[in-house]
């Protein structure tokens, strides 16, 4: 029997969490996240899993990937500024093709700028921030419910795609509180074993090497050095690190289509709100407001790798509208597949666009 | 040879210079591995970045080489996850001083089950013998052209200080010692650190003087004093060399451990 709860978005993450099986966490305390740490400390020992306070966020993200290795799914959340000081770890995940989940649940920056208040200005980081080429995958609800579903989602795509996998929220979301339903049990998805006979970085066509958790016997040497099949460094070899690097971006970015999690709202629509994340509900309330088939809502649930065939979803579109919480951040993504014009509503400060302000943006291109 | 079944024998040749004291450090650790009997699929060998970082790299077990100065917390996820598995961690100076220092410090008030062997050469090695924390008042380094002006950290008395239940200093002279000390680190539940002075006769040698490798191991050998004569002298009122470091075991006690094997 699934139960219906009344829960914080953040209770909700962790929640998630525990239902997929995540049974590491390693965190430090950072607005807004915290009470996903603090339902963690609660939830985990009561399931056999472990929570740890680490001494910052650089140790946070480290234990999460060495726990990886044990094959135990593990998991940190964060805000801006511990996001930051995990980038190098991140971009040692993506090297090594650690399967992990990383929450951040934004508030308003740069540096510590407005904790307690809500923004959207991690998207760029999530996706480039740390050094080098490489790929990831990025989640972003839009309610508690999704909080929730995502999270499971992000363990499963991380583990398919041993790939450092971003649940990328914020304050409004995290902090929200609504009805969720909490399912009896969730799909759980384990990574694809390392085969007899294949070596630990060997891939086949989908570019996704098997995974051999430590204690599997086969004696697995990872390292965040330019590596061969065989998980041996391999510096200095020009085509050995285009081989490998060419293959941590394709294996993510070939199966966009196949990742993305997207909603369409009046495809006929000529004036289209692009969104992801609390965005979303002030044009939900728009639409709520004026039923109007020429006013459309592109919704997207994973922001990247991102799937730009979702806008050809509007054939009629003559304008796509972005509000983000940001400068204009996955504007600019939308600006580079779209042939039509593709308008940033940018909103800085911590609070959501109002109603007035979407209706104001859709009358200026009606 | 020591523990040949524990050994890459793919990986070789290795990336150490001629007279490097890592290699002696590695086979006192098989060799400590090897009385322990443990198995190959229940160790874990976990490094950060530098010279000593490589080592993992060629012994035959799972192994993670991972980002400088993080390697205490990637090998705490490690263990917290896995308490069945034995866990070592190769460290530098560089790597576990300075940039590890706070993981270091947490690792030794957690007490995780794990041993930790840092080679402590006093200088950044694989960047071309820079100076670290440990680099002695006065010597010379490419970033210490006119003699290192900063003290240097004691890590072993650190790690006494931050809880680990088992510390001990030994030099790479010291083979015998320091495989006991290394032995006795891995049977004591909680964190046991192991620093051993190492020689690094291409990149720290050859700024002081110690530029063959004889002088470098006479060097540390010479300024190596164990304990409870370097305690006795204290006593009497009786100078002491300059340059002198204490050896030998500093602390072996049964502080709570996390991650210990049930």
């Amino acid at each position: 029997m699934s139960r219906p709860e009344f829960m914080q978005g953040n209770a909700a993450c962790a929640e998630g969490a525990i239902a997929a099986g995540c049974r590491f966490f390693g965190g430090y305390p950072i607005t807004p996240s915290t009470e996903i740490a603090e339902t963690m400390a609660r939830r985990l020992p009561k399931v056999g899993g472990v929570f740890i306070s680490m001494e910052d966020e650089l140790a946070s993200i480290a234990a999460v990937i060495g726990a990886a290795w044990t094959g135990t799914r593990a998991m940190t959340a964060t805000s801006g500024p511990g996001f930051s000081l995990m980038m190098e770890n991140i971009g040692y995940a993506a090297m090594t093709e650690t399967p992990c989940v990383i929450v951040n649940i934004q508030r308003g920056g740069p540096s510590t700028g407005q904790p307690t208040r809500a923004a959207q200005g991690d998207m760029l980081q999530c996706r480039f921030g740390s050094h080098g080429d490489y790929s990831i995958i990025a989640l972003t609800p839009n309610s508690v419910q999704e909080m929730f579903d995502l999270t499971v989602k992000a363990f499963n795509l991380a583990d398919r795609f041993r790939v450092p996998t971003f649940l990328i929220s914020d304050e409004t979301v995290g902090h929200m509180r609504e009805r969720v339903t909490i399912p009896d049990s969730v799909d759980i998805i384990p990574p694809a074993p390392l085969a007899e006979g294949s070596l630990p970085y060997e891939a086949g066509e989908d570019g996704i090497p098997g995974f051999a958790p430590f204690g599997s016997g086969r004696s697995v040497h990872v390292t965040g050095l330019t590596h061969d099949e065989r998980g041996y460094p391999d510096t200095t070899d020009p085509e050995a690190h285009d081989r490998l690097v060419r293959r941590l971006v394709a294996k993510v970015e070939s199966a966009r289509h196949d990742i993305a999690d997207y909603e369409v709202i009046n495809p006929d629509a000529e004036r289209v709100f692009v969104t992801y994340g609390p965005p979303s509900r002030t044009v939900a309330q728009v639409m709520r407001d004026h039923p109007d088939e020429s006013i459309g809502h592109l919704r997207f649930r994973v922001v990247w790798p991102f799937d730009e065939s979702a806008l050809g979803k509007f054939p009629d579109a003559k304008v796509f509208l972005m509000p983000e919480l940001n400068m204009g951040q996955m504007v600019r993504e939308v600006q580079r597949h779209a042939d039509q014009p593709v308008v940033p509503i940018a909103k800085i400060g911590g609070e959501l666009h109002t109603p007035a302000e979407l209706l104001q943006a859709l009358e200026a291109h009606g | 040879m020591i523990a040949p079944d524990w050994l890459r024998e793919d990986r070789l040749p290795h990336i150490y210079c001629t007279g490097c004291g890592n290699g002696s450090v590695i086979n006192c650790t098989l060799a400590a591995v090897e009385e322990m009997g443990w198995k190959r699929d229940e160790t874990a060998f976990i490094s950060g970045i530098g010279c000593s970082s490589r080592a993992p790299g060629y012994i035959l077990t799972d192994s993670l080489h991972t980002t400088h100065g993080r390697a205490l917390a990637f090998a705490t996820g490690v263990k917290m996850a896995r308490p069945d598995f034995n866990v070592v961690v190769f460290t530098g100076d560089g790597d576990l001083a300075a940039i590890g220092g706070n993981h270091f410090i947490h690792a030794c008030r957690r007490n995780v089950d794990m041993t930790v062997i840092c080679m402590n050469n006093q200088i950044y090695g694989m960047t071309g013998g820079q100076g670290s924390p440990t680099t002695p008042t006065g010597a010379f380094s490419t970033t210490t052209p006119y003699g290192a002006s900063e003290p240097a950290f004691d890590l072993a008395e650190l790690a006494v200080a931050a809880g680990a239940n088992y510390v001990a200093r030994w030099t790479s002279y010291h083979v015998k010692e320091l495989t006991k000390a290394i032995t006795t680190g891995m049977q004591t539940p909680g964190l046991a650190f192991i620093e051993v002075r190492t020689q690094c006769p291409t990149n720290f040698g050859r700024h002081n003087k110690l530029r063959s490798i004889p002088d470098m191991i006479e060097y540390l050998r010479g300024n190596a004093m164990l304990r409870v004569k370097y305690d006795r002298l204290v006593e009497e009122g009786a100078d002491i060399p300059e340059g002198t470091f204490t050896i030998g075991e500093l602390v072996r006690r049964r502080r709570p451990a996390m991650g210990v094997k049930q």
